[in-house]
């Protein structure tokens, strides 16, 4: 078992937003996480990545079988933890290549790997880059600093790419995409597909599942998983609504 | 007024009394300052009666001056009587033998900063008997220059064998009159470096490394004087990134730039004084004055400047836009920590036709620490066409310290084009959780965050500076989060 959370009950401020879900995810899997806004879908992504802002009250998060709930937020994503997320945050000045190397380099000598050189680094770059269609100018440009909502998410693709991360934990990454971003993006997810990864997409719409096939979607409602199935679910959850969900939620 | 000039005529004219012949001889004169004393150090440095008279003048004019006392910075007042106003360098007895007798904190931060070996013993004041291999490399530089006609040399030895370049143009940029600490260092000062770029002359390098293995102990009263002629070009380097101790609280220097037609100096400085301890104790003050002269049409000055160092930061860097065409630039980074205070910024007097001025001014307080940016924008009514662009931004890491901006604006030209752009920003909890979740440290994502935030300013730097500047920043604002 890769991911194993149970019974987690997550508060941000005084508010509870989990309350006691349960997930199991297995190497090789990829995971749709649906849900009406405000059912705790991003609490969850943050949560597994350990921000400061998320408190975990009860239950617990196992990756590859030891604790994660002891890690911090760098130590979570040295193990292989990527999140992408919904809105990344621009940081002026500091140009993407050179955060992008750092990163690597930082998850490279946490696997006892020989850090990547400029020349090295830049090969691998402009080959993801091509891949996800992206003008290699992007590597130059301050992280984020004026991006378009797209641009955005295809850096959180690029950086993804470059990581090769065990579990990657994508939130809302389909939002605002016009559809060559998005196909862009489904490209870039697909081509990390691999027996020995995992993928859990946190999603709104079923529009995203067109391009990137789950194994499995659950939808959350009110910080509980409500309802698991496959491909099919989402496709019923699309015609029916969350309103759904919510009585099945309630029932 | 008359009898004023009279005064001072009469004391320049007086013959050295209380057998201060004799005195001259001392290591280091006694504290307090008099016309005897600054008699005794003119005389010390073997100069010319002009620079006596100039001195006298300055000393006689600081004495009718106040401290100034408009800047953001709280010190207790200085005894001007208590210091000594001439002292001879170390003599190799009171230094330390090796590396070995020096304090392991300076050490350890010569090493983060990638201070190369040879140059550590120096930098940390130990008696060593040649420089390595640094003679060899000075007379190589020394060679260069004089091929191309470029004198680069101390102040005293300009004074010695430049009389008439000295005499033509000291103080024509910062008078004696100035302000009370530039009439106090016009009256007392020890040392310093003077360059002269002929017409048409492109310094052939950089004047960084050269300084930096010649810096000589020139004490806390710093004259410089840099003068490029016609179409000439020079850059110019001061200060070293590392930490420099000193037992001299005060530190008084001025600097004078002038660029004649067509020409342009850049001038970058990287200042790193003994900012004091944890608890604000000890510590530089720096009262600095620095102004460059666009005498000629066409001509441009740049400064960059990183400051990092001293408990006291009081230093305005200014451009006198004289000639039509002439062109101004300030770009600066200043980082307080702990109980640092730093009151700086620059000043852009417009006075040629289609004069422009760039200014730019990052601002990074963390811990207890107070900085201020205090900038004026001049143009004089026949200044058709000026145009300034002023951008000013202030980092603050942490919740007891502040960011406080002070421009002015004296617009007398209805024509022109006067832009003031100020933001004041935390690292937020976002741009944190952002670098950590690619697996940065947090320590690592602050320095990388604060090194984006001084871009602009940083790519000003010759390049090898640049990177020693970046290394600079992250030694200071260390444990200033988290």
């Amino acid at each position: 078992m890769m991911l194993e959370i149970e019974n987690l009950k997550v508060k941000t401020g005084d508010v509870e937003i989990l309350r006691g879900l349960s997930l199991s995810v297995n190497a090789g899997e990829v995971h749709a996480i649906m849900g009406p806004n405000g059912s705790g879908k991003s609490t969850l992504a943050l949560a597994i990545a350990g921000h400061d802002d998320y408190i975990v009250t009860d239950g617990s998060i196992k990756f590859k079988g030891s604790n994660l709930l002891e890690l911090e937020p760098e130590e979570r994503a040295r193990q292989g933890i990527f999140l992408g997320f919904q809105y990344p945050v621009e940081i002026p000045g500091v140009n993407n290549a050179y955060l992008l190397k750092v990163a690597v380099n930082a998850v490279r000598r946490h696997q006892g790997l020989d850090e990547v050189d400029a020349f090295e680094f830049l090969k691998l770059a402009r080959e993801k880059m091509a891949l996800l269609g992206m003008d290699p100018q992007f590597l130059n440009r301050g992280v984020n600093e004026g991006f378009s909502g797209g641009e955005k998410k295809r850096n959180e693709i690029l950086q993804m790419a470059m990581l090769e991360p065990t579990l990657a934990i994508l939130d809302e990454t389909d939002s605002g995409l016009d559809i060559d971003a998005l196909k862009a993006v489904a490209k870039g997810v697909n081509a990390l597909r691999s027996d020995d990864r995992a993928i859990i997409l946190v999603t709104h719409y079923q529009r995203l599942l067109d391009y990137i096939e789950p194994d499995y979607v659950h939808v959350l409602s009110q910080g509980r998983i409500v309802r698991s199935g496959d491909k099919s679910l989402a496709v019923q959850l699309e015609e029916k609504g969350y309103d759904w969900v919510r009585e099945a939620a309630s029932a | 007024m008359s009898t004023e000039s009279e005064n001072i005529e009469d004391l320049v004219n007086r013959r050295y009394e209380h057998g201060f012949v004799t005195d001259i001889e001392m290591e280091t004169l006694p504290p307090g300052l008099d016309d005897d004393v600054i008699r005794a150090i003119s005389a010390r440095k073997n100069e010319p009666d002009f620079m006596l008279e100039w001195r006298l003048r300055a000393y006689h004019q600081w004495l009718q001056m106040k401290e100034p006392t408009w800047a953001h910075v709280r010190y207790t007042p200085i005894d001007y009587d208590a210091i000594s106003y001439f002292a001879a360098p170390k003599s190799d007895k009171d230094r330390p033998k090796s590396l070995d007798e020096v304090d392991p904190k300076l050490l350890e931060t010569y090493e983060k900063l990638g201070i190369p070996l040879h140059e550590r013993a120096r930098l940390a004041g130990v008696a060593v008997d040649a420089v390595f291999d640094s003679v060899s490399v000075a007379t190589t530089f020394k060679e260069k220059l004089s091929d191309a006609g470029v004198i680069f040399c101390p102040f005293s030895e300009a004074v010695e064998n430049h009389p008439d370049l000295v005499r033509k143009y000291l103080g024509s940029v910062v008078p004696q009159r100035d302000n009370f600490f530039a009439s106090l260092n016009s009256a007392v000062f020890s040392d310093g470096s003077f360059v002269y770029v002929p017409k048409g002359v492109r310094c052939p390098m950089e004047l960084s490394t050269y300084f930096r293995i010649n810096a000589a102990n020139t004490g806390q009263f710093e004259r410089t004087l840099i003068i490029a002629d016609e179409g000439s070009y020079v850059s110019y380097l001061e200060g070293c990134t590392a930490p420099m101790r000193d037992e001299n609280q005060l530190h008084a220097a001025v600097v004078e730039l002038v660029a004649l037609k067509d020409a342009e100096i850049k001038y970058s400085t990287v200042q790193n004084w003994y900012p004091g301890d944890e608890n604000g104790k000890g510590g530089i003050y720096n009262f600095v004055t620095k102004r460059g002269d666009c005498r000629g049409a066409n001509s441009k000055i740049s400064w960059t400047q990183v400051e990092t160092g001293s408990a006291i930061t009081w230093k305005y860097p200014s451009c006198i836009l004289r000639g039509d065409n002439s062109v101004g630039e300030f770009y600066s980074v200043a980082v307080v920590n702990n109980f640092q205070q730093a009151d700086t910024g620059t000043k852009m007097i417009h006075i040629g036709r289609n004069t422009r001025s760039t200014i730019v001014s990052k601002g990074i307080s963390a811990g207890h620490a107070q900085s201020a940016y205090r900038g004026l924008v001049r143009v004089m009514p026949q200044a058709d066409g000026a145009r300034n662009h002023t951008q000013c931004d202030s980092l603050l890491l942490g919740k007891e310290c502040g960011a406080h901006t002070f421009p002015y604006m004296e617009i007398k030209n209805p024509g022109a084009r006067v832009e003031h752009e100020a933001t004041t920003s935390k690292i937020s909890a976002d741009q944190l959780f952002y670098c950590r979740q690619r697996g940065i440290s947090e320590e690592d994502a602050v320095n990388m965050i604060v090194n984006g935030f001084c871009k602009e300013v940083f790519k000003e730097l010759p390049m090898e500076f640049a990177v020693e500047a970046q290394n600079l920043l992250n030694v200071s604002l260390e444990g200033a989060v988290g």
